[in-house]
């Protein structure tokens, strides 16, 4: 769970003084720089070198699993032979044309989305009515020909995207709204939103993922069941909104108290001053921070594989394991998938960065 | 916002209760078009999927036979991954409607947790197994050893036992998910890894070498494997139940995969009986009277399931041993079909 | 038609409609449970915490057998998620500074290699860097009976580390004493030093009479021979090293993958905590002539710290949660006691309930712990 702390953004930061110098004096000023410059470079040397010897010098490119385990670099075609199995899990092997059109679809339309310029309510439905519909309809078939793949099958990157993204997507209205309770004139109101948030932000994911896979299926109506992917989703929509309302919180208190006075003094009504004047301004303040909790909830969707879910991180896991490659790509398998996500969750970073300064720029 | 969400739900909980009348397991299996049965993910011999993705493997043969039985087609079904935590409350909750899970049957699970077991499939033990470079050959030998089990279940109150009995200690390194325990001992985190003997025998066949890995002689446990359903319903435990025993039947009475259409023009009264040619039997289930036909269409009969996962040709190479039939000294022992 | 329109009587219907949809959902879900739980014939209540419990646990810091009560099973698992959280955070902590610092130094080369450092611990799960970890501990390191003896008595192998260990054969009663009172008399000196100091403003040697008054007494009452050790010395058996302090791979590696990321965590409230003080205070502190160590000691880092303490608690609240990963790799922390018990009981709505209050109640202490001492070095506004 790694949570990400919005930090506040220092106003004004400024480094301590630097005194402007050449690049020399950068490294080696003093002694004691040019001892930390040597040393840093001889570990910096040291990794590059082991790195470098484990990818490419011992490595083996081709061959199989008794080739690799002679061999004391890194294993390639492990990753080649695995690398279908990893990505889409157990989906059935000649559909699996159907997660990969479904997952270049979703981070294309990922990417044009992240342009401010495009932000307006028609790309907000388009997302809702064409894209994921079009993405539920990939995955699940049923209609159109497709075949019906159950949700027991679905596993790799697919999954991973799904649980983290619709959770944002399903826990952002909730958590604002929580966040409006919580800030609510209304004593009970508040002090049920308190509960709610302090409740869900006081224990560990694992045990919401727990609750919602072992416990509510015994709250739940004889008769009725609910899918235990749903099951898994709902638990991280639930928590993410508690962390999203905390977020919204911060937003909200940023706001001018004056604001929502000159609203109330113009005959706006709650709902109208909320939506149209205190939102609107609370809400683009916490955007970078929300990407930051949403790089954070990509890492937490791999607690999904303790109770059973088959996760990208699940299924390099069993990858690892095939009876075939036991015991001799464990690091390769954990480095790919570590690398995978890294560059997600980087990129994501820099683009909270990027907003940031957009939002400093264009919003003073 | 939250009472709009809350709302919502509280409709959406109602609609759904009321849509869903008081049915039996049969009914709802029936009008669902599929058997969901839950089975673990990857034990290699029981449930495992293969390379196209189809589940194979001793317990997934077990659902087939009851989807073959309801539906006379072994495909109508979903294999649902339970693991150790999960399976019963996926049972309990109606997430899947049996359970073929190496499961054990014992007194406390079947009073307190609202399941019933069928026939025992497999007749187990819990066993121990080492390197065969650790130069050892009897269980009582490890006091002192490090022994990687799984939690939960009974395997290390068995160790307890089993260790206090002798006189020695034992550290105990615990895993929650079966891969983990196994590449633990594999690298040599631990001397012994325990479970039951069926398991280690899946375990070993997904070593490296397997060669280099005994099973010691020792039964340290009694572990009657069996599928299970549902409390309070006693119809499809039925089914579940007769079909477990149409299979263990029908090799006893030579009916096979292959033969099974020949044997329907047997003049023995009991196959006449088992495949539906005379009396209605599977009517008195509320199935089809071929079902036991399509049962042993789909699957084969117990000795063919067995020896195709677990037999001595495969990986595995499990020996029948007590779960040869009654009358080739095992205790396979099906009741009689009239 | 006029009430409708009063705010007040709005107020008052929408919370009581708000209390009363909770209420109602609640309520909907007991009922459901308890008749599910009675119709399956599962059993309920809270009876089996005094029942056997009959399993083993790997690592238990307070004295338990399986023959001892569930309930202090469950507290076995407490007690380790307590000790390992507590251990990460410290260290961590400490780690997370020195990272912190080397992101603010002024050569490049340092702070681009913290700054990868944070990079790489950040955007990778801890799931599956404990995973990671806990593979390569027992892949690199030989196995136990080819065990590397790195120091006399000191054996590593995948099997984790086996120290000597250290126990007291006579005394402990009185050595203890001393320990205590040893404490007290160092943080006393340290006042009185602080104090004196800042009157007369001349530097003393307060904290070295400190560390002497915290290492003499039991020094003098082991030279006197009033206490004496034991040495408990690992020695080869059959199969592994007996005897001794054994630390286990399965936490070596949680605490491992839990303080890195705090170190990281922390490194980034150091650095943000340092950003935001102004460079006037440095070149304030610089133009009374002190150096910039001391500057960052004396002048900046103690505004720094009001800025860090409200992230710093979010961290350790984190770290704390973070350590039910355990159960991943199989150190026998709440959670993963919680769930053997499940399993064994099939009673899975109360030791959920069980293991989710500890949680609570736990996390709230750590708040409150740190919003009292975030009060104490809040800047006092006279």
């Amino acid at each position: 769970m790694a949570e990400t702390q919005a930090l506040p953004l220092p106003v004004g930061a400024a480094k301590p003084p630097v005194r402007r110098s050449g690049w020399a004096k950068a490294y080696f000023g003093t002694p004691l720089n040019s001892m930390i410059s040597l040393v840093s470079m001889a570990m910096i040397f040291f990794l590059g070198k082991l790195a470098f010897g484990w990818l490419v010098l011992n490595a083996v490119f081709s061959g199989d699993g008794a080739a690799c385990k002679d061999s004391s670099g890194a294993c390639w075609p492990f990753l080649a032979e695995k690398l279908r199995y990893m990505i889409f899990g157990f989906y059935p092997f000649e559909e699996q044309w159907r997660p990969l059109l479904a997952l270049t679809l979703f981070l294309t339309s990922c990417l044009i989305s992240m342009i401010p310029r495009f932000w307006s309510r028609a790309l907000l439905c388009a997302w809702l009515l064409v894209v994921l519909p079009v993405l539920y309809v990939l995955m699940a078939g049923g209609v159109l020909g497709l075949s019906s793949v159950p949700t027991s099958s679905w596993g790799g990157l697919p999954l991973s995207f799904m649980l983290s993204f619709i959770g944002l997507v399903c826990a952002l209205p909730l958590g604002i709204g929580l966040a409006l309770a919580r800030a609510s004139s209304l004593p009970a109101i508040r002090v049920l939103a308190v509960g709610f948030i302090e409740i869900v932000r006081g224990v560990p994911l694992i045990s919401i993922l727990f609750m919602a896979t072992v416990m509510l299926p015994l709250f739940m109506p004889e008769g009725v069941t609910i899918d235990k992917l749903l099951r898994a989703q709902v638990a991280i929509i639930i928590f993410a909104a508690a962390y999203i309302a905390e977020i919204v919180r911060g937003g909200l208190q940023d706001v001018p108290e004056g604001q929502f006075e000159a609203g109330s003094s113009l005959g706006l009504s709650y709902w109208q001053v909320m939506r149209k004047i205190v939102l609107p301004q609370a809400l683009k303040k916490v955007i970078p921070p929300m990407v930051g909790l949403f790089i954070g909830f990509f890492q937490d969707t791999t607690l999904v594989t303790i109770v059973g879910l088959l996760d990208f991180l699940d299924t390099v896991r069993s990858a690892l394991r095939d009876p075939e490659w036991q015991g001799i790509a464990v690091l390769e398998g954990y480095v790919f998938a570590a690398a995978v996500y890294f560059t997600f969750s980087a990129l994501m970073g820099l683009y909270s960065r990027f907003l940031e300064q957009h939002f400093r720029v264009t919003h003073g | 916002m939250k009472q709009g969400f809350l709302a919502i739900c509280a409709a959406a909980t109602a609609l759904l209760a009321a849509s869903v009348a008081q049915a039996g397991t049969l009914d709802t299996v029936k009008d669902r078009g599929k058997l969901v049965c839950g089975v673990s993910l990857a034990t290699p011999g029981f449930a495992a999927p293969d390379d196209k993705g189809r589940m194979q493997g001793f317990d997934a043969d077990i659902c087939r036979s009851v989807a073959a039985a309801v539906f006379g087609d072994g495909d109508k079904i979903e294999f649902v991954p339970t693991n150790i935590n999960t399976r019963f409350q996926a049972l309990q909750s109606g997430e899947i409607d049996m359970l073929s899970r190496q499961t054990t049957q014992t007194f406390s699970r079947e009073a307190s947790l609202g399941l019933d077991f069928g026939p025992t499939v497999f007749y187990d033990g819990q066993g121990l197994m080492v390197a065969k470079s650790l130069g050892v050959s009897s269980a009582k030998e490890l006091t002192d050893a490090a022994i990687c089990t799984l939690p939960g279940t009974t395997t290390a109150q068995n160790l307890s036992d089993f260790f206090r009995t002798i006189g020695g200690k034992f550290e105990l390194v615990v895993f929650e998910s079966p891969d983990e325990n196994r590449a633990a001992f594999f690298a040599g985190r631990c001397e012994a890894i325990s479970s039951d003997r069926s398991d280690l025998a899946s375990i070993r066949a997904v070593a490296n070498n397997p060669d280099d890995y005994l099973v010691l002689p020792e039964t340290i446990s009694k572990e009657p494997l069996a599928p299970a359903v549902r409390q309070n319903d006693s119809n499809w435990r039925d089914i579940m139940s007769w079909s477990v025993w149409l299979l263990m039947a029908a090799e006893e009475k030579g009916i096979t995969q292959a033969n099974v259409d020949e044997m329907l023009k047997s003049q023995d009264p009991d196959i006449q009986r088992m495949l539906g040619v005379t009396d209605e039997l599977g009517a008195m289930l509320g199935l089809d009277n071929k079902w036991g036909y399509n049962v042993i269409k789909a699957v084969g009969n117990y000795g063919e399931i067995f020896e195709r996962s677990l037999g001595e040709k495969t990986r595995l190479g499990l020996t029948r041993g007590p779960n040869a039939q009654w009358n080739a000294g095992g205790l396979v022992y099906a009741p009689p079909f009239r | 038609m006029s009430f409708l329109n009063d705010m007040r009587f709005r107020a008052f219907c929408y919370q009581i409609g708000a209390i009363g949809l909770v209420v109602a959902a609640a309520w909907t879900m007991f009922a459901t449970a308890s008749d599910n739980l009675a119709k399956q014939n599962i059993a309920t209540g809270f009876g089996f915490l005094a029942r056997q419990a009959g399993f083993v646990i790997s690592e238990t810091a307070i004295a338990y057998q399986p023959t001892d009560s569930i309930g202090r099973a469950i507290l076995v698992g407490i007690v380790n998620t307590v000790k390992v959280s507590l251990l990460a955070a410290i260290l961590g902590t400490v780690l997370g500074l020195f990272v912190g610092v080397a992101r603010m130094s002024r050569n490049p080369l340092l702070a681009r290699s913290a700054l990868a450092y944070v990079e790489v611990l950040r955007n990778v799960p801890l799931l599956l860097y404990l995973f990671l970890w806990y593979s390569l501990i027992i892949m690199v390191f030989p196995p136990v009976k080819q065990a590397l003896n790195i120091l006399p008595g000191v054996y590593l192998s995948n099997s984790g580390l086996v120290l000597p260990a250290v126990f007291l054969e006579s005394g402990a009663a009185i050595f203890a004493l001393l320990i205590c009172a040893g404490i007290a008399a160092a943080i006393l000196i340290r006042r009185i030093s602080q104090q004196r100091r800042v009157a007369t403003g001349k530097s003393n040697h307060g904290m070295a009479f400190a560390c002497l008054a915290l290492v003499l007494p039991p020094l003098i009452l082991w030279a006197l021979g009033l206490v004496s050790f034991g040495w408990d010395i690992p020695q080869a058996g059959r199969f592994r090293l007996t005897g001794g302090l054994h630390v286990r791979p399965e936490f070596v590696a949680l605490l491992f993958g839990l303080l890195l990321s705090v170190s990281a965590s922390v490194a980034e409230i150091v650095r943000a905590g340092i950003q935001a003080i102004g460079p006037g205070q440095w070149e304030a502190a610089a133009a009374l002539g002190l150096h910039r160590s001391r500057v960052m000691r004396l002048v900046v880092l103690p505004q720094a710290l009001r800025l860090i303490i409200p992230p710093l608690t979010n961290t350790y609240l984190t770290v704390f949660k973070n350590s039910s990963l355990a159960i991943a790799i199989g150190y026998p922390d709440l959670v993963m006691v919680s769930n053997t018990v499940m399993n064994q009981t099939g009673q899975a709505i109360e030791t959920i309930a069980i293991f989710m209050g500890v949680y609570l109640g736990l996390s709230i202490t750590i708040s409150l712990a740190m919003n009292w001492y975030n009060a104490r070095v809040a800047l006092k506004v006279r």
